[in-house]
This record gives structure tokens, sequence and C-alpha cells, in this order.
């Protein structure tokens, strides 16, 4: 495969990670902070920046790691274990590093990162990346793409909430409950982009 | 085979994760070393430190206990500090904690806040009592068949300050009926004055895990933990007349008070009201006459809801409340002063508003 139809390939995947593959949405990854933290637009944004911003790179680390250490070695049934700790790892070590850079950086992104370090999203995105066989290009776009849609996700649902906040909700159904009924009516409506790429 | 496959497995993921705890501690050496930071507090106290950890964990070192409950990890938003200068700005982890007000004052939440450079913050001035003790127990004393006063001698430190009417917070370690530590809190009845020493009367709860380490525990010479002093029920500053309500261990706390009024000559009219069922359950007698001597205006007043036939008791009779009731004519003036179990409190309160005190001037500390 030359570059440039890689290139296209992964523009693809990207935008599909976006929409029609969103992996909050359509496989329900990263849920736990979508619902803890989606209560205010502000701190949503921050989060789901965050997430924008170490996805493609816990992407290309994973897949470094992957076919450099763990296929030549015949040790692929370890990546679950692997990427967990070089996920954690690249996280601690970019909150160090922003913290130390650029305070504004860290006001804005740094101090959600810990939260990060936990988000099933981000392992999910790695683990599909191999299961789909993805190049290193291709895995790029496709982390751009997932960071890109958890935050459109969260960000969207945040904006629900701030006006369901005012707003009369059965005791029942107050918080976590009303939020979840929601992220499924947006999954329905996120299928709906389904038509537009054909995947 | 198959271990073989195994061990290498095993191998592998240690030197990797051997290697990236080794890139992070390198790291954080040189990323989190900000050099020394002084803290300034309450612009008086200041103290130099290592900075990179969180402000909490800092003070903690110092032996500074600001109230947490999550452990700082930004959940309970219990620790807040004003942070005059050096705090940076408000984190977005902190906002749901702090309402308009607090983010005016420049109310923050210490455990978010990083040690990067010279920080000046402001904490009440009770934060800084408040240490944890270890204490040598000399004496227990048996008050009734249910109460008993334990003493303990402090042993580092070596002294506490502490306004009557605080409580501290004992430590029962672990033992055969509790399998981790817990803390109860107990009032200090001890006179203020005597800072070497503290007294808790402590009234036997069945079941209870603190009570019972206390009762079939603790010997004299045990070493105990106790942290403290807390709680606002203590004196005012004025000089209108006092009514105190208690019983059972609600004595604790009125001893330490009437210590405090005798050392330093507080004149105020005080009237002192202990309930209990039957004569067996009164103690400390012979304390409250040598106050009623030494005091210019005292009375205790106890109060038997059921006296035994043969006890030939001459005082008060009835529930503590309706001795209140009968007694207190000058409540609508006095303050009110209430310890004992959350039912005394309620019915006190209940009485003392119907003979026309503010509620404002209902002071207590409720103890479940």
């Amino acid at each position: 495969m030359n570059l440039q139809s890689e290139m296209t390939q992964a523009f693809i995947v990207c935008i599909s990670a976006v929409f029609t593959n969103n992996i909050l949405l359509s496989y329900f990854l990263g849920l736990c902070p979508f619902i803890g933290s989606s209560r205010e637009v502000n701190t949503s944004a921050g989060l789901g920046a965050a997430v924008i911003f170490v996805m493609p790179f816990t992407c290309i680390l994973t897949w470094v790691v992957y076919h450099f250490v763990l296929v030549p070695l015949g040790l692929e049934f370890f990546r679950f274990i692997m990427f967990i700790i070089v996920i954690a790892a690249f996280v601690q070590f970019v909150e160090m590093a922003i913290e130390r850079l650029s305070p504004y950086l860290y006001q804005r992104l740094g101090v959600f990162l810990p939260l990060i370090t936990v988000n099933c999203a981000i392992l999910g995105v790695s683990l599909f990346m191999v299961i789909r066989d993805y190049s290193l290009i291709v895995t790029v776009g496709y982390g751009l793409g997932s960071g890109i849609g958890w935050f459109l996700a969260i960000i969207a649902m945040a904006g629900i909430r701030q006006k369901l906040a005012n707003d009369l909700i059965p005791k029942g159904l107050q918080g976590p409950g009303i939020t979840l009924i929601i992220t499924g009516i947006m999954a329905l409506a996120f299928i709906g982009f389904t038509g537009v790429l054909g995947t | 085979m198959m271990i073989l496959v195994l061990l290498k497995a095993v191998l592998i993921i240690s030197i990797i994760a051997a290697f990236l705890a080794a890139v992070l501690s390198v790291s954080e050496y040189f990323l989190r070393n900000y050099g020394p930071c002084k803290i300034t507090i309450n612009k008086d106290k200041d103290f130099t430190v290592d900075g990179g950890a969180s402000l909490l964990s800092v003070l903690t070192d110092k032996k500074i206990f600001i109230p947490s409950a999550c452990g700082g990890k930004g959940t309970c938003g219990l620790c807040k500090v004003k942070a005059l200068s050096g705090a940076g700005t408000l984190l977005p982890t902190e906002e749901p904690y702090l309402d308009e007000k607090e983010k005016a004052g420049n109310v923050r939440l210490s455990c978010q806040i990083r040690v990067r450079n010279d920080i000046e913050i402001e904490i009440p001035e009770e934060l800084f009592n408040i240490r944890e003790y270890t204490g040598k127990c000399t004496e227990i004393i048996d008050l009734t068949a249910e109460i008993k006063l334990f003493r303990f001698e402090l042993i580092e430190p070596k002294e506490i300050s502490f306004t009557p009417g605080q409580y501290v917070q004992l430590m029962a370690p672990v033992y055969e009926k509790s399998s981790e530590e817990v803390y109860r809190a107990y009032s200090i009845s001890s006179d203020p004055a005597q800072k070497d020493t503290i007294d808790l009367i402590i009234k036997f709860v069945p079941g209870g895990i603190c009570t019972t380490y206390c009762f079939k525990y603790l010997k004299v010479g045990d070493e105990v933990k106790f942290n403290g002093p807390y709680g606002e029920f203590c004196l005012t500053q004025n000089d209108s007349d006092m009514i105190f309500v208690a019983g059972g261990s609600g004595m604790a706390p009125f001893v330490s008070i009437l210590h405090e009024m005798r050392n330093k000559k507080i004149k105020r009219k005080t009237a002192y009201y202990f309930g209990a069922n039957n004569v067996d359950e009164l103690f400390l007698l012979d304390e409250m006459k040598q106050f009623e001597k030494q005091l210019d205006d005292f009375k205790f007043v106890p109060v038997i809801s059921r006296p035994k036939q043969n006890q030939n008791w001459k005082g008060q009779t009835g529930l503590v409340t309706e001795a209140v009731e009968r007694n207190a004519k000058n409540a609508s003036e006095a303050e009110g002063y209430l310890c004992g179990s959350p039912g005394l409190i309620d019915a006190s309160v209940k009485i003392l508003k119907k003979l026309g005190m503010p509620s404002n001037k209902i002071y207590y500390d409720k103890f479940a």
C-alpha cells in the first residue's frame, strides 16, 4: 500500500471513529468519566481535550510496543497488561512534563490526566487497533478520531445536562439514571451517521 | 514448554515495567524538583519544604491536620484553606466544591494545590492545636457502675492546650473485638490549666468498640493514641446567666468548664442540672460541692427520676427537664449549655425554648 492510499484510509478511519464508530456511543467505552464529569461544559471540554491529546500518542506507543516487542517475542497475549502499563506510565510522564513546562496548559488539561489513566476508552482504542490490524499511520488517524469522538460525546452530554439541571426529573432517574438514558438516545442518533460513510 | 513461555513472558514484562518505572522516577526527580519553597501560615508561622508535593500532604507532614476524608483525591471537598498567594489559579477539579463566596475569598482545596513556589495560606487558628498525641493511662477511677474516669499522662507531645468543652478522638487499636483502628470522640473533663494530663469520662456502651476496649482491655500503664482538641462547645464571652444540663458522661465538659471558671474567676450565675435515674448514678458530688464553695454563684442540682425508697433522697425528683422547667426562672435571659444523649438534648432544647430562651443561645455537641 502506498503512502497516499494509506493516508486516505487513515482519514476515513478517523472520520468514522468520530461519527459512525464512536468509541463511546457505539462501544460504550470510557463511560465512567463520561458520566462522572459531564455536569459542566467547561470541565467536560477540558477532559475531552485531554483525551484527544493523549489518545494518538498512546496509540503510537502501544503500536510500537506491540509490533516491535510483543510480536517478535511471541507475547501478543500479554497485550492487555502491557498496554495498561505503557498507558499509565505515559500519562504520568505527560502530566509531570506539562506541569513543569506550561502551567497554563496544566490548568486547562493537565489536571485531568490522572483521570484518564484509567479511562478504558484509551485502552480500548489500543486493543481495537491490534484486532483490526491497522498500520501505524491508520492507527494515528484512528486514535485521533476516537479522541475527537469522545470529546464530542461528552460535550454534547454536558450541554444537555446543564440544560437538565433546572428541569424536574423524577427522583429515581436523577444523576446517572437520566444520563444513561440520554446516552442511549444519543447513541441511536449517531447510528444515523452510518449511512454517510457506508462502513 | 508452557512454563518456559510463561517465564519468558514474566521476565519481559518485568523488564519493561522496571524500565518504565525507572524512566518515571528519573523524570520525577528532574521535573518535580521545584527546589525549597516557603510556606507561610497566618502570616506568623513559616517553614521551608521541598516543592513538588501537594499542599495537604506537606501540611500533614508538618503535623498540621487539615480535615480530609478522601485522603487527597479531591472528592470530599473538606480540606479547604484560604490561599493568599502562590497557589496559582483555581483548578477545574476544585470548582465543584466551592461556592461563589469561597471562590471570591481565595478558598482552595489544599489537596489539589501543588507546592511549586512560596505559598501563603490562612487556616483557622484551632487547626494548629490539633495534633496527634500519645499518652499513658495512669489511673482508672470507677465513678458509677457504668461510668469510669480515665486519666492519661501525655508522652508526645508533652502538653495539650484546649478550650474547656472541647473533645478529643481516642483511638481504639486493633484488638480481639475489632479488626481495625477506630476513633471515638470524648470530651475532656480535666482542668485546662493542667496541661500534661487529660481526663476522659466514658460511659460503657454494650458492644461499643471503643468503650469495650477502654473498659475491658485498657489497663493502667498502657499507651493510647488520640488526636484533637476539636469542637466549638465552649463558654461565650459575656456576663449572662448560664444553665447547664447534662446526664451520664455528659458531665465531662462541664467539669472542665467549671475548672476554667474557677481559674479565671468568672462570676456568671450558673445552675447545673444533672439528671440520673437513681442515686447510684450520681458521681463527682464532692467536686461539685467544692465548686459551689469556690465559685461565686454556682449551684449544682442533681435530679433523680426514680429514687429508691431506702436511699432517702431529699433533692429534686423527676426528669431533669422537669426540674429545669420548675427552677430556671431566668431562662429567657440566660444561655443554655447541654451535653448528653441526643434524647436529653432534644428534650432540653424544647423546654428551654418554651421558657423563652432564644435558640441561638443554646449550645451543645450532639454525640450519637
